[in-house]
Parts: structure tokens; sequence; C-alpha cells
């Protein structure tokens, strides 16, 4: 059975996943929009920065965030300028991280969703006085739910399964930054392959259950399932 | 009488318009062209999709884009109606919720009445409920019409609406066009390559060619201009307005009065006084010098040469005048010099046939 403290990480993975796909949603909607829709020089390379972590090892990603968000780091003098301390080993520096890191799980589908909308649809709702702000919450976002929804679960699942990442700046510090993933880890490495199990098992039942959601319950197959 | 001035001038790299245009506040006006020809473009200028860097365009006295002042009034302020050639529906709301999206963002009581009468006049009634995926392309169309006619606009602009139907369904449509063309009071722009369209639903024929005028002009006038490419084409007729005068049943023939005189049609069963459009092809009116005493054919009529020119090939066009209306006639250039036309002289045209629009 699951012990308390596992629970504990338990729950704290759900937190850290949800607050950074909320946070993944709010930064990823404009960003996949003006993607989707811009001939900008600038579509290239900030493509290529949102799409990074796809590639890059978490450790490489943790590592630099580790040494940028550290005492001497820009974004740590920042913060620490703005009296909130430094961010590495604290739960919302575990948040910042995950969202850097799953960013691409949202900004791909709804940037592929976004896109497939074409601008004829907004340009009829111009044409019946929907105002570009009123059209994109008329016609763009229930056109694009579905890509909202692969979004989210893709954002969430991916956030919940870090771990190298985790590892490198949020450490392992109880009920702050203990997460599932590293939670399974320290009880390999403590040999206790019982409560491995049971850890390994719960996670491998929640990543299944949505992803079986995702590929059965949305209809729009090019949209949904980006990865197929 | 109000108008609509039109001015536009925009570079695209290979592709630059360059109009300046006056239309009627009242009827058809077609926009008429070869794909490239800037007629899709010059319609979207007026919408506002398009936003060209020198313009003017003034509808109903109000301005809505002055380059010169810095004003342009984006298209969700502009009160038209577009019909785009996609339906362009939106998929996730049914028929009515799509009739109903621009209804709700004007402050118009008078839309729901006019909603009403919309769906009748084309005939959607019985779709209201259904998703814009279960349509016909059609049915599609007729609903993307009745959306952009529920805002009460003050003008209608048209975009190739029937370009992307196939025959049976443009078939189906002309009718509900035809029957908008007779009751809708305000302007409509329409833009077509298909000579069929124009014929059927111009009142105003503006040729485009190249992101240029070529013409501009009311429908019998512009048709029948010999320096236009128009008048030489094998496709080359005009229309006639007309009205029922009377039903010859014995016969199965209804006799047409129009502004100079009268013509025999195959019977048509509509009421005396109706109004109808009749094409009369180029090529099926041949000239005589007298009036012929002893010919088959029915619709012989008096009339004058207004204009004549003559084609590289065997072909000539001959311009002439029957009343006040205009007609015009292709014959061999052969028989204009064995006849010794010219302009002025009286002669007898006789029509081989003519077929009814509306």
């Amino acid at each position: 059975m699951l012990s308390s403290e596992d629970f504990d990480t338990l729950l704290l993975t759900f937190k850290v996943a949800s607050i950074a796909t909320t946070i993944m949603l709010l930064v990823g909607t404009p960003l996949a929009w003006w993607l989707s829709r811009t001939r900008s020089v600038w579509k290239g390379p900030i493509n290529a920065i949102v799409a990074l972590p796809l590639v890059l090892p978490p450790t490489v990603l943790g590592f630099y965030l580790l040494v940028l968000m550290g005492p001497t780091g820009i974004i740590g003098k920042l913060t620490n300028w703005l009296g909130l301390g430094t961010l590495p080993f604290t739960f919302y520096g575990l948040v910042v991280g995950s969202v850097l890191y799953s960013l691409p799980f949202v900004v791909q589908p709804l940037q592929a969703a976004f896109a497939m909308i074409g601008k004829q649809s907004l340009e009829a709702a111009a044409t019946l006085r929907a105002s570009p702000l009123d059209s994109f919450f008329s016609v763009v976002l229930p056109l694009a739910k579905p890509g909202f929804i692969t979004a989210a679960i893709l954002g969430f699942t991916h956030t919940v399964g870090e771990f190298g990442l985790v590892l490198m700046i949020g450490g392992n510090i109880p009920n702050k930054t203990r997460v599932v993933s590293v939670q399974i880890y320290n009880h390999v490495e403590a040999l206790e392959y019982t409560d491995a199990h049971w850890l390994a098992g719960c996670l491998l039942l929640f990543s299944f259950t949505v992803l079986l959601v995702l590929y059965t319950q949305i209809k729009s197959p090019t949209m949904a399932q980006p990865f197929k | 009488m109000t108008l609509i001035k039109a001015r536009f001038g925009l570079n695209y790299g290979d592709f630059s318009l360059d109009v300046d245009l006056t239309l009627p506040s009242t009827g058809v006006s077609v926009l008429f062209g070869h794909s490239g020809s800037g007629k899709t473009t010059l319609l979207r200028c007026i919408a506002g999709l398009e936003h060209a860097a020198q313009g003017y365009l003034e509808i109903n006295g109000r301005v809505w884009q002055d380059s010169e002042r810095k004003v342009f009034l984006p298209t969700y302020k502009r009160p038209l109606g577009y019909v785009f050639q996609e339906a362009n529906l939106f998929s996730h709301l049914t028929v009515l919720a799509n009739l109903h999206y621009g209804l709700k963002r004007i402050k118009n009581n008078l839309g729901l009445i006019k909603l009403n009468q919309t769906i009748d006049l084309l005939g959607i009634g019985h779709l209201l409920a259904r998703m814009p995926s279960t349509l016909s392309g059609g049915e599609r169309q007729r609903v993307a019409i009745a959306r952009a006619l529920a805002l009460n606009p003050e003008i209608l602009l048209m975009d190739e609406p029937l370009a992307s139907l196939d025959f049976k369904r443009k078939q189906e449509i002309l009718p509900y066009l035809s029957r908008l063309h007779q009751q809708l009071d305000i302007p409509v722009v329409y833009v077509t390559h298909s000579q069929q369209e124009v014929a059927q639903l111009a009142d105003t024929l503006v040729i485009l060619e190249e992101g240029r005028l070529l013409a501009a002009g009311p429908l019998a006038e512009t048709q029948s201009r010999l320096d236009l490419p128009l008048a030489q084409d094998r496709e080359a007729a005009t229309v006639w307005q007309v009205s029922i005068a009377e039903h010859e049943r014995a016969y199965h023939l209804t006799r047409v009065t129009f502004d100079g005189g009268s013509l025999s049609l195959p019977l048509i069963d509509v009421p005396i006084a109706t109004a109808l459009r009749v094409q009369i092809y180029a090529r099926d009116v041949s000239i005589t010098l007298v009036e012929p005493s002893a010919t088959s054919i029915l619709n012989v009529l008096p009339a004058l040469i207004s204009e004549i020119t003559e084609g590289r090939d065997s072909q000539a066009v001959v311009q002439l005048l029957i009343g006040q209306q205009l007609l015009l006639a292709h014959i061999t250039r052969k028989s204009l010099s064995l006849l010794g036309l010219k302009i002025g002289m009286s002669v007898f045209v006789q029509i081989k046939g003519t077929s009814i629009l509306n």
C-alpha cells in the first residue's frame, strides 16, 4: 500500500502539474496563436526555442536553470531583488522548471489546432461584426477545443513524468520538491521494491488512462493526436 | 441617389490593383473578369479584408476608408454582408446559431423579423437545427447568404458564391439569387467569371483585367460595347428587360414587350406584366435589308445600325438599336460587304433564338 509519505509525493506532483499546466495554457495560448499566424523572421527561432526541451536532456535544461536561478544568475538576482529569494530547491522553482520543460507539449498541439482554423473563419466572423478579440473567443477557442484538451493532457502528464529536471533544480525535499518520480527513485535506491511498485503502478495506470481517453474520445484526429 | 465611390491602389509585387469606380446604390453590380483580374481583391478591399495602401471608399455618404486622412474602418465595424466562395459557416455552430452569430452583435431589433424573411426567401427553414457538416454545398451557400442578409446590411458583397458548386447546385441556387435581386433594396456587389451569372444577375457590369478597370456601366450598354473583348466572344449576347404582354396558348407562345417592340417566346407560364430577362446571343441574330415577307422566323424587328467592327478572321460584329434597346449581331465580313451595311442604315434583324433567364 501507499505510505502517507508516498501519498504526499503524489499530492505534490499533482499540485505542481496543475499549476504548471495552468501557466502553460495561459502563456502557450497567445504564443501558439502568434506562431500560427505570424510571418515574422522570429517565428523560426522562437519555434526552435520552444521545442528545445523536446530534444534536450532534462539535466541540461535543469543545469542551466540552476545556474540562472541561482544567487549569481540573472534570474536569481532578479528574484532576490524582488525579495523572493532564489528559486532553486523551492516549490515555485520546480513550477518554473516544469513550465519550460513541458511547454512544447502545450504549444505544439495548440499551434496545430490554430493553424487548421485558417483565416477564412476569422474573416467570416469579421464580416459578421465580431471584433478580433470577440472572434478569438467565439470562433477560435471553440474550434480549437480538441487542441486545448490535447495540450492540457500532454502538458500535465509530461510534467508528472519529469525526473532529471526535478533532481537538478528541485532536489529531494519532502512536501516541497519531492515528486513521485523522485520518490520512486528513492524507494529503488533503498531497495523498497514493493513501495516502488505501488507508486510506479499508479503512474502507469494514470498515464495509460489519460492517453486512452485522448486517443479514443477526441474525434478530430489531426488536432488531437499530434504524436501519432 | 447615393453612390458607391471606390478608389483603390495596392501592390503585391506580382499583382497590382489600380481602380477608380463609381457604382449605383441599387441593383446588382457584377465585377467580371478572368482569374487574376483583381475582382476578388477589389471586393475584399471594399469589405476591408484587404487594406489597400491607397484607397478611398464611400458608401451611402459615409467614408469607410480614406488613406489620405488615415481613415480605415475595420471590417467588423462596416455595416456590410459578405458571402464567401466557400460558405465559411462556423462548423461548431448549428445553422440557426450561425444565422444568429452576427445578429447577436448588432443592436438592431429589426434583425429577427429580417432573419425570418430571409430564412423563407432562401428556403432553409428545415435546416435550422442541423450542423453545417451535414448540409450539401448548395444548402451551405444558402445559409451563408441568409447569415449575411440577416444583419440587414447596407451593402451585400458576394465573392463567386456559386464557383465551388457543381452545375446542378448552381441551378438550384440561381433562382434564389434572382429572387434576392428582385426583393433586395440594398446594393449588391457580385464577383464572378461566369457569363451566365452576369446575364442572369447584373444590372451594372464592371469588367476588370490585370487589376485595371476595363469598363463599367449598365449591363446592356457594356455588353454591347464593340471596343471590349466581350462583344467579340463566341458567347457574346445582350440581355433585355422585358415584361409579359400576353399568352398565345394555342401556339404555346408568350408575347413580351420591351422598350421598342415585342418578341414571341416559348410559353412562359407567369402572370401578365411579370418582368423577365431575356438573353439574345449575337450568333442567333441575322440582318436583312428588306423586311422578309416569307420567313419561318417569328421575331423580325426593324433596327438601326449604330456601330460596326470587323474582326481579323471572318467575323464582323454589328451593334444595332431597336427602340432604346441595344442588340449585337455576329455576321460574316463577307455578308457585311455584300449587303453594304453602314452605320446609320435602317435594317431588319431576325432573331433565331432567345433564352429566358428567370
